[in-house]
């Protein structure tokens, strides 16, 4: 129980929050925001951080997601929750045939291939309008409902996103520490290292990559419902460098890390609202601090400060 | 045929313009293993800080002049400022600070020239010539003619004088050119100003035809990067034979295909290109040291 004793304590923190403040903006408005951006950071850090491969396109995962849940529920009246598990269905094959070649790839590569695929597929959002309504996008997705309760209200939804995203960051930490988190970490580690241990690099690789995207495109199908709205402007090259920001931010390789850098950079948009033009000179200048004086991330680096002390503590008394 | 060849001279315009861009990601990859994302902010800040000392009544080219000065001197406060203070960084470390240095220069940008979007005049009387049934506009050739002296002065410079081949030893081995007295951090200031000022003198050579805005580098950046991998990163002739390649492919399959897919079909080059080769099309193989 110790080991996940941290995940109920935030696990708490995320139920006692809309019950303490219901009509808060910042819970029920921005924290659907967080939620999302939470679930994909986690799940972006399954790939970055555990198995050591850079991604600048996971937006697209996300925005197939998304696109599949609007054009198959409007244009084709499917059941949302069939047409999310066929855009699920869709990315993980997608993400499947891609993994190989692309991971095949390393360093600037590997990041010029998901870049690639990145601004591909969001190229394909805005060109191919009948499908996709072009720039305009799509609005006007049915109600999701869960057996027969419909999720139409912003504190319904943060229930909805609160546990897919509980269930996101219990499923990364429990990965952490399986069978598999410890390949990923070897394979982090040392690729070659790896497979004279025995262990099928180019496969956990390749899984790792195709949970990623499942992840990121449940999550799209959720926010185009929550949204009730898609557009190309949500998945583009841009958001892809936030959530690599967010993953780095916290502490690559630690999944609370990708919650609080998750938090910050989804947060920042409305503190820094008030300084206008100043907002994007502003972003660029934290990113580059951060990076340069803090390169393991503000969670790691606070986590790792807090534990020295604690030893150092306990070693004087 | 006629569109074939117009599609060329286009083609090979573009594609000197990302020729520059490659180069100036070859060069600070080579001195520092670093890809800056933030190499078309630079071309952005030479075309952008030209027009406005144009507007302000400088001269052409001291304006221009003034232009690639004061982006090479972006470029040397980049390297000071956040690449030399984040030395033990990891790749994705460095791609995220360059990437951050991006949107700041961006910001700044926004904040000093708004959002408004602007041309240059070209640079001399621009009549349409006419080749068979194809046309090219004097700019075209200048842009050509300007990418190809700098190209050759930068050859020059690394080849031929003792800085430049200081600047190469240290991208070789940077303890060894240390070792023969080699002035590492200046030869990597020098890298950041000169790679600078290639991507200035790429905004100034391609504003009059395609205009600039504050956030018109993203992609000119982006371009020039998957020119450097064709060209095999590092290989700064390579970078130039990738830059114009990729404009051709470019504008001939958006020609023929889509122009709305212009961009698509450039990545979609490089992916394949990655798939089949990793190492790009002049790279060499590479053995991972254990």
């Amino acid at each position: 129980m110790k080991r996940l004793s941290g995940f109920l304590l935030f696990a708490a923190l995320c139920a006692a929050l809309p019950i303490l403040f219901p009509d808060n903006y910042y819970v029920t408005v921005v924290g659907l925001t967080v939620f999302i951006n939470i679930i994909l950071a986690v799940s972006l850090n399954l790939l970055m951080g555990y198995a050591g491969q850079i991604s600048l396109g996971h937006a697209a995962f996300f925005g197939l997601g998304a696109y599949s849940s609007a054009i198959l529920t409007i244009r084709y009246g499917l059941n949302p929750w069939l047409a999310m598990l066929a855009g699920a269905a869709m990315v993980m094959a997608l993400s499947y045939i891609l993994s190989r070649p692309i991971l095949r790839l390393k360093g600037h590569y590997l990041a010029m291939a998901t870049l690639g695929l990145g601004i591909i597929v969001h190229i394909f959002f805005v060109q191919a309008d009948e499908l996709t309504g072009g720039p305009d996008g799509i609005s006007g997705l049915p109600v999701l409902s869960i057996m027969g309760l419909p999720i139409d209200s912003d504190i319904r939804w943060y229930w909805v996103l609160c546990s897919f995203m509980l269930l996101t960051v219990l499923f990364s930490l429990n990965i952490a520490d399986s069978r598999a988190g410890r390949a990923l970490s070897a394979v982090h580690g040392s690729e070659i290292a790896a497979q004279m241990m025995g262990i099928d690099t180019a496969k956990v690789k390749s899984h790792i990559f195709v949970f990623s995207a499942l992840i990121a495109s449940v999550a799209g199908s959720l926010f185009a419902h929550q949204q009730d709205f898609v557009s190309p402007e949500s998945f583009s090259f841009f958001f892809s460098i936030e959530l690599v920001t967010m993953v780095v931010l916290g502490g690559l390789g630690s999944t609370f890390g990708a919650v609080i850098g998750a938090f910050i950079l989804s947060i920042l948009p409305e503190v820094l609202i008030v300084f206008e033009d100043f907002e994007v000179l502003i972003f660029g200048a934290i990113l580059m601090v951060i990076m340069i004086f803090l390169p393991e991330g503000l969670f790691v680096a606070l986590k790792n400060r807090v534990i020295h002390f604690m030893r150092r503590s306990q070693g004087g008394a | 045929m006629d569109q074939l060849l117009q599609f060329l001279i286009s083609g090979l315009t573009v594609g000197s313009i990302y020729a520059l861009v490659a180069l100036g990601f070859s060069i600070i990859y080579n001195a520092s293993d670093v890809v800056n994302f933030a190499q078309g902010e630079f071309v952005m800040i030479g075309a952008m800080s030209a027009i406005f000392m144009l507007k302000a009544g400088i001269s052409y080219p001291l304006a221009a002049f003034l232009a690639i000065v004061i982006t090479a001197g972006v470029g040397l406060a980049l390297d000071k400022f956040a690449i030399e203070p984040a030395k033990n960084a990891t790749v994705v470390s460095t791609i995220i600070i360059t990437i951050g240095a991006s949107i700041f220069l961006r910001g700044a940008a926004l904040l000093i020239w708004g959002k408004e979007i602007y041309g240059l005049p070209p640079f001399t009387n621009n009549d349409p010539i006419r080749i068979g049934n194809a046309t090219i506009l004097p700019q075209n050739l200048w842009v050509m003619l300007g990418t190809a002296v700098t190209v050759f002065a930068v050859k020059y410079f690394f080849d031929h004088t003792r800085m430049g081949k200081a600047i190469l030893a240290c991208s070789f081995n940077k303890k060894a050119a240390y070792l023969v007295g080699i002035n590492v951090k200046r030869m990597l200031l020098i890298s950041y100003g000169l790679s600078a000022a290639l991507g200035a003198m790429a905004g100034l050579l391609v504003t009059p035809i395609t205009f600039m805005s504050y956030n018109a580098g993203v992609m000119l950046g982006l371009k020039g990067f998957c020119a450097a991998i064709l060209g095999g990163m590092g290989n700064s002739m390579g970078a130039v034979l990738g830059g114009v390649l990729l404009g051709i492919v470019e504008t001939v399959g958006a020609g023929f295909i889509s122009s709305g897919y212009k961009d698509a079909i450039a990545f979609l080059v490089i992916m394949l290109v990655l798939f089949i080769k990793p190492s790009g099309l002049l790279g060499k193989g590479e053995a991972e040291r254990v």
